[in-house]
């Protein structure tokens, strides 16, 4: 925000980064290295669905597109508490690029759109041998990742969490702010 | 790429900067009527404005300093964590990812009265605050338009620009109140032998400083009024952009101004009988009353015609 826009009040509403997103699939690679996590083939896309006509084609557009693709992708809808819609897209647990292109796919209608301010957040599932669940977060605005792993009740694993930091820290940008690492308890896909 | 979904409302930002203008004039019209009125009498009234410019300086800069933990002392807000209220911290995580912003503070305040409000002097201090009122009355998707109506209060330095704005106020207000002191205690003092060099001068220059700065007085504090309702507007319009769901600001809106009483529960037919007082509390005309100059926040209807013309913008 420039003086200008706070004298005058005004906020640009922020666009998105959305290239960050292909770096995914070369994490997923060091996690199940070196953590043993290995991807559960799920991936989720966050927004907040604005109110009309126009925004409500787009998403219908988005579903139609995503459930023509091929056989393995399997595209579901939910509404989180929060008012706040999940596209979840489901593809084989090797099959981490389409994901990731799957889930790109989504940004970009909306981008296109133009409602690319609406974007929250992505969310890739991991889970362990001992049945563990983190989730990798990328933060649209900030164009960062960071993970999420939900313990029993609503607490978070955060050793779990700094681990997977340190180990994934080279792959992807992580997010350097902590307090930004905000909790998605009961994501689908997680 | 498209992007005119979220255009900027130029006219109400020409508004605004029109009013800050205006603010500046009057304040340099203050400053040189006050250098011109000392000069013409060769006189010290000097000492009593230059307390006045300290006293509201350092005023101005305790508020703007101290304007998180004064607010919340006065509302009686207590701070409260992720645990204890997991929804308010959900709402507000959600709408900093959105924005991409630092995340605020969060308040509850024990009150039935709904209201919320944002504080501190930068988006580090901020604290949120909502009264538990509040989040009785309104449903999860209008306490996140009210939340994303504060948040853009915090985005906008509101509490900066606005207690920078009324810093010229509160200087005229006290050289009045100083003004009006001196010539009481200068009057009393002048038969006791107080035989300053100041003294002959004195009653006139402290009557026409008093005067100037009533007259500053006022038209800042018309102006500040006026400044303070377009960063509502503004603040308005930014949270509707932000959730994407400006319908459910003016819900709340409506909720919280206690007119959704104005909105008929009945069925039109069985209330046929009644139907013609159901317009009897129509909207008024949008005009300049008293009320409207005076008050803070624009009125109801400004509030919901823009949030309307959003919906509209937004559904194209």
């Amino acid at each position: 925000m420039g003086f200008l826009d706070t004298l005058l009040g005004r906020t640009k509403p922020v666009q998105p980064k959305l290239d960050a997103l292909f770096s995914l699939p070369t994490a997923a690679v060091t996690l199940q290295a070196s953590m043993g996590f290995a991807p559960t083939g799920t991936g989720s896309v966050c927004f907040r669905a604005a109110e009309g006509r126009a925004f409500h084609d787009i998403e219908s557009d988005v579903r139609e597109l995503l459930s023509m693709g091929t056989d393995a992708t399997r595209v579901e809808v939910s509404n989180d508490t929060y008012g706040f819609t999940w596209l979840v897209c489901r593809h084989s647990s090797e099959d981490m690029e389409s994901l990731v292109t799957d889930l790109h796919a989504v940004n970009t209608s909306l981008q296109d759109g133009g409602f690319g301010p609406q974007l929250l957040c992505t969310l890739v599932g991991f889970t362990d041998p001992r049945g563990r669940k983190l989730g990798i977060v990328y933060l649209y605005k900030r164009g960062t990742f960071y993970p999420f792993a939900p313990a029993t009740g609503e607490r978070r694993d955060n050793a779990l969490e700094l681990e997977a930091r340190g180990n994934i820290g080279s792959d992807l940008p992580i997010e350097a702010d902590l307090s930004r690492w905000f909790p998605v308890w009961g994501a689908p896909g997680l | 790429m498209v992007q005119t979904r979220y255009a900027p409302d130029r006219g109400l930002q020409a508004r605004m900067g029109l009013t800050m203008f205006l603010l500046g004039v009057v304040f340099v019209a203050f400053v040189v009527a006050l250098v011109f009125i000392l000069a013409a009498f060769k006189v010290g009234a000097g000492a009593i404005i230059f307390f006045a410019v300290l006293l509201g300086g350092g005023l101005t800069f305790g508020s703007l300093f101290w304007s998180d933990k004064i607010a919340l002392r006065a509302s009686g807000a207590q701070e409260v964590s992720p645990e204890e209220a997991p929804k308010l911290h959900g709402i507000v995580d959600r709408l900093c990812a959105l924005a991409d912003m630092p995340k605020p503070r969060v308040a509850i305040a024990q009150a039935d009265m709904p209201n919320a409000f944002a504080t501190g002097r930068n988006s580090k201090n901020a604290v949120l605050c909502v009264t538990t009122g509040l989040m009785r009355r309104l449903d999860d998707k209008e306490l996140e338009g009210v939340i994303a109506h504060e948040m853009s209060h915090v985005a906008h330095k509101d509490v900066v620009v606005m207690t920078i704005a009324s810093f010229l106020g509160i200087v005229a207000g006290l050289l009045v109140r100083f003004a009006f002191y001196g010539e009481l205690f200068g009057g009393g003092g002048r038969g006791g032998g107080n035989n300053n060099n100041n003294n002959g001068g004195a009653l006139p220059i402290l009557l026409i400083v008093m005067v100037v700065s009533v007259v500053v007085y006022a038209i800042s504090f018309l102006l500040i009024r006026l400044l303070s309702r377009y960063r509502e507007l503004a603040a308005d319009r930014a949270g509707a952009l932000l959730t994407g769901q400006p319908s459910a600001l003016a819900s709340a809106l409506q909720k919280v101004s206690g007119a959704m009483s104005a909105i008929p529960t009945r069925d039109l037919r069985e209330a046929q009988a009644l139907n013609a007082f159901y317009f009897a509390p129509a909207l008024k005309p949008d005009t300049v009353s008293l009320s409207t100059v005076f008050s803070t926040h624009p009125s109801l209807e400004r509030r919901l015609q823009q949030l309307s013309e959003i919906s509209a913008q937004l559904g194209r």
